[in-house]
């Protein structure tokens, strides 16, 4: 990559223009240089705030949840508040953090950065969609503020379209919204791919982070608009009785269902898809090696979007659906595995014999591939027809999708956000506070969600907010409870100590994990036009044995101290930060 | 993009800064429209979808009810549309050589027929149902002659799918007047974004194309459902 041009502390080569040099957060300091802005770096960090605030909301009220179950006659909420809490939580955490989070932090942030752009395709659209997203954020807000919704996310007509007496279209109006925003950002990412690549950067030269984006914007185009479309109708018929779904009109609810899962089946890959991106480049990045089967984990992406359309009626297997059809969609359900399974397997197998490095980000990777797995196995009692009939509307199932969802995706973003941290800010977080977190995320994980196997499995519905017919469900209730009190603290320290690093952090080098790809050639941060001249890509993705060894040595040293300004070999001399 | 003035010395007129040359922008701005138009596909789709299932459900009475629609009026508004089409393409085909009094000409006559689609489907169709009370909800289907002897609830089924549908469909068309009021306006200024490069003359052809396509797939759905 020696033709790239570092533009760090040195002073850059080339022909001036007037702003070359100025990081993004320096180029304007008003509101209104953020609130109109084009750049992808800024709108990625304005999506960074409000998907956070969004994770408070939606965990305040998962706290509420848990602390109503600690008791089996239920401890603070009435059976209306208890349903308006669930929805509330499943509705904010779904559309207005878990979908948006990667794509449109570390997406927006990085694929321009990591293909040689200097802008993602369409900034204006980018700048739109994040307007259009807290548009429905407000929204939603406001109707989970002025009555709440009581049908769960799911929206299950009748139900949702001609009885719940509560805020149901205006939160439907705000998902469709949502959904709106996510359709824009997926078109910029597939235009920004196909088109804006830098010379030389190949398709099969892309880091794997890029190639779980593109397919997740593949899924969203083909995914959303069937959602958006389908919540339409509710609204339709809820506000002018124009009967689709509800029988009392000649529609067919079970219809509703087949075209909510047709897109929030894939929603879930969705969601996990850009985390297995990120734990991708985290692996390369922490064993120092070319990841493991790179061809067979970019396909496997595409592989994971094609069949994670064909999947949905594994939802429904205890409705009016055929049993034919459900045993090929068990079958395909099962089929689902061997992609993950690809993934994962390659991933352990990169760290064989690499220079494996437990640092927070890699401790986030580690976590996510417990996690995930749990998460994945348990998704196959789920698809096999006869234990689901079981297990179905059990905390069985609210275990298993909080594993897949909520362990892949935010062990992922945790990971991304400490990884790509000083790339963004330009600044160290604290490395023992991160490894404290990381460590406490996974923890209080296992033991909030754990339990909920077990509860499940002895047949506690989910969704109901007393279980006195069962007292002995209330000691995996509380050691669940305690869990999350332990999952909050490994959440809300990051919160704390990523704030304090923006001014306090020590300062970060260009490429302070000694990592391969564009983005750690450019300044930490990066310029606003991200390179001083377009980089032409001469290498191969994650070529870390062509690094010379002065290179190595140096980022190894750098990976036990990171951030600091000037390392020291073995030997005890000090390199200097950009030698020439 | 107000906030990104830097750039290019080299700087080319209608070239956003993002990308090296207009061949370039001109292919980025189509993959992008592509992209969106697949979406726009699915977003039917579901509609179509829900659309085959009643129909193959309730086929009697979906043929029963049909014939309350008025074939002439459909078949003039496609007339209408495909007429649409072609002045789009020609307004297209004079942006290739930057003709930009003929260009607003021919989106001057796309929109005009864009309101015509839209003034025959407000005043002579929409309206007819409501005095025949075939709009969905309480009173629907008690004038019994408009139903032409289908079951009360698969004919509600059939004009709730005609009204979402076919609103949906206008919704688009409404969005396709802006947009082609938009872009007329662009060549009147003489902006470089549409007067040095055709594609984005040609971006706004293919929604409408789309717009279009929708409808000739509901025409037949809707007004011609045969025994």
């Amino acid at each position: 990559m020696s033709d790239l041009n570092p533009s760090n502390a040195a002073a850059p080569e080339g022909e001036p223009t007037h702003d070359e040099g100025v990081s993004y957060l320096e180029a304007g300091h008003t509101i209104k240089s953020w609130l109109l802005t084009g750049d992808h770096k800024r709108i990625a960090i304005l999506y960074l705030i409000s998907t956070t605030l969004f994770f408070v909301v939606g965990s305040i009220l998962a706290g509420l949840i848990r602390l109503e179950l600690t008791s089996p006659a239920g401890v603070l909420l009435e059976n209306d508040t208890y349903n308006k809490v669930f929805s509330a939580h499943g509705i904010v955490m779904i559309f207005f953090f878990l979908i948006p989070a990667i794509p449109a932090v570390l997406g927006n942030f990085l694929i321009p950065l990591m293909i040689g752009a200097r802008d993602l395709a369409f900034p204006r659209l980018n700048l739109a969609s994040w307007y259009v997203f807290m548009a429905a954020g407000v929204l939603a807000v406001f109707g989970l503020c002025t009555g709440g919704v009581d049908t769960g996310w799911t929206f299950y007509t009748p139900y949702s379209s001609l009885y719940s007496n509560t805020q149901v279209t205006i939160v439907i109006m705000a998902a469709f919204l949502a959904g709106f925003s996510s359709i824009m950002t997926a078109v910029n990412f597939i235009a920004t791919v196909h088109k804006m690549r830098a010379p030389g950067m190949t398709w099969f030269r892309l880091p794997l982070f890029v190639w779980a984006a593109y397919a997740t914007s593949v899924m969203i185009v083909l995914g959303t608009p069937v959602i958006a479309i389908t919540l339409a109708l509710v609204v339709l018929e809820r506000v002018f009785r124009l009967g689709v779904f509800s029988p009392e009109l000649g529609g067919d609810p079970v219809l509703f269902q087949h075209l909510f899962w047709f897109y929030s089946h894939p929603a879930v890959y969705i969601m996990i898809l850009p985390s297995f991106g990120v734990i991708s480049e985290l692996f390369a990045a922490f064993t120092r090696k070319r990841v493991f089967g790179y061809h067979f984990i970019a396909f496997s992406s595409i592989a994971i979007a094609g069949l994670g359309f064909l999947v949905w009626g594994h939802h429904m297997f205890v409705t009016s659906q055929s049993m034919y059809q459900g045993v090929v969609f068990s079958l395909i359900s099962f089929l689902v595995a061997v992609p993950s399974a690809i993934k994962v397997f390659n991933w352990t197998a990169t760290m064989y014999k690499g220079h494996v490095r437990m640092q927070t980000p890699f401790l986030y990777a580690l976590g996510f591939i417990g996690l995930f797995t749990v998460g994945g196995l348990t998704g196959l009692f789920l698809a096999s027809m006869g234990t689901d009939v079981h297990l179905t509307a059990t905390y069985f199932v609210v275990a298993h999708f909080h594993y897949v969802m909520v362990g892949g995706t935010i062990m992922g973003f945790l990971g991304g956000i400490h990884f790509w941290w000083p790339k963004m800010f330009g600044r160290m977080y604290p490395e023992f506070w991160g490894k404290l977190s990381a460590i406490s995320v996974f923890v209080g994980f296992n033991v909030t969600f754990m339990p909920q196997f077990i509860v499940g499995f002895m047949g506690m519905p989910r969704r109901y907010h007393y279980y006195y017919f069962a007292p002995e469900f209330q000691i995996y209730n509380i050691l669940s409870t305690a869990g999350a009190t332990v999952l909050a603290f490994g959440f809300a320290l990051p919160a704390f100590y990523l704030t304090w690093s923006l001014k306090k952090g020590p300062k970060a080098t260009a490429n302070p994990w000694g990592a391969h790809g564009l983005e750690w050639q450019t300044a930490s941060p990066p310029i606003t036009a991200n390179f001083v001249s377009t980089p032409i890509v001469t290498d191969e993705v994650y070529d870390y044995s062509h690094m010379d060894e002065y290179e190595q040595q140096k980022s190894t040293l750098e990976m036990d101290k990171p951030g600091t300004p000037g390392v020291e070999t073995k030997d005890g001399e000090v390199i200097a930060e950009e030698p020439k | 993009m107000a906030a990104v003035t830097h750039d290019h010395d080299h700087h080319v007129e209608g070239l956003h800064h993002q990308f090296e040359d207009m061949e370039q922008q001109s292919e980025t701005y189509l993959v992008g429209m592509w992209s969106f138009l697949v979406s726009e596909v699915m977003f039917f789709g579901a509609m179509f979808l829900a659309y085959s299932l009643y129909r193959w459900k309730y086929q009697a009475d979906f043929h029963a009810v049909h014939e309350n629609l008025s074939v002439m009026w459909g078949g003039i508004n496609t007339t209408v549309l495909l007429i649409s089409s072609f002045t789009m393409v020609m307004g297209v085909h004079f942006a290739q050589l930057r003709k930009g009094k003929l260009v607003q000409m021919m989106l001057g006559a796309t929109i005009a027929c864009a309101f015509g689609f839209l003034f025959i489907k407000f005043t002579f169709e929409w309206p007819a149902k409501a005095v025949e009370h075939l709009v969905p909800g309480p009173t629907f289907g008690t004038i019994k002659e408009a139903l032409h002897g289908a079951n009360p609830r698969p004919a509600e089924l059939f004009f709730s799918l005609y009204f979402a549908m076919t609103g949906f469909h206008a919704l688009h068309i409404i969005v396709g007047i802006l947009m082609l009021a938009y872009l007329a306006n662009m060549w009147r200024k003489e902006h470089p974004l549409v007067t040095k490069d055709y594609v984005p003359t040609e971006l706004i052809g293919l929604y409408w194309h789309f717009v279009d396509l929708v409808w000739i797939f509901l025409f037949p759905l809707f007004y011609l459902i045969p025994r």
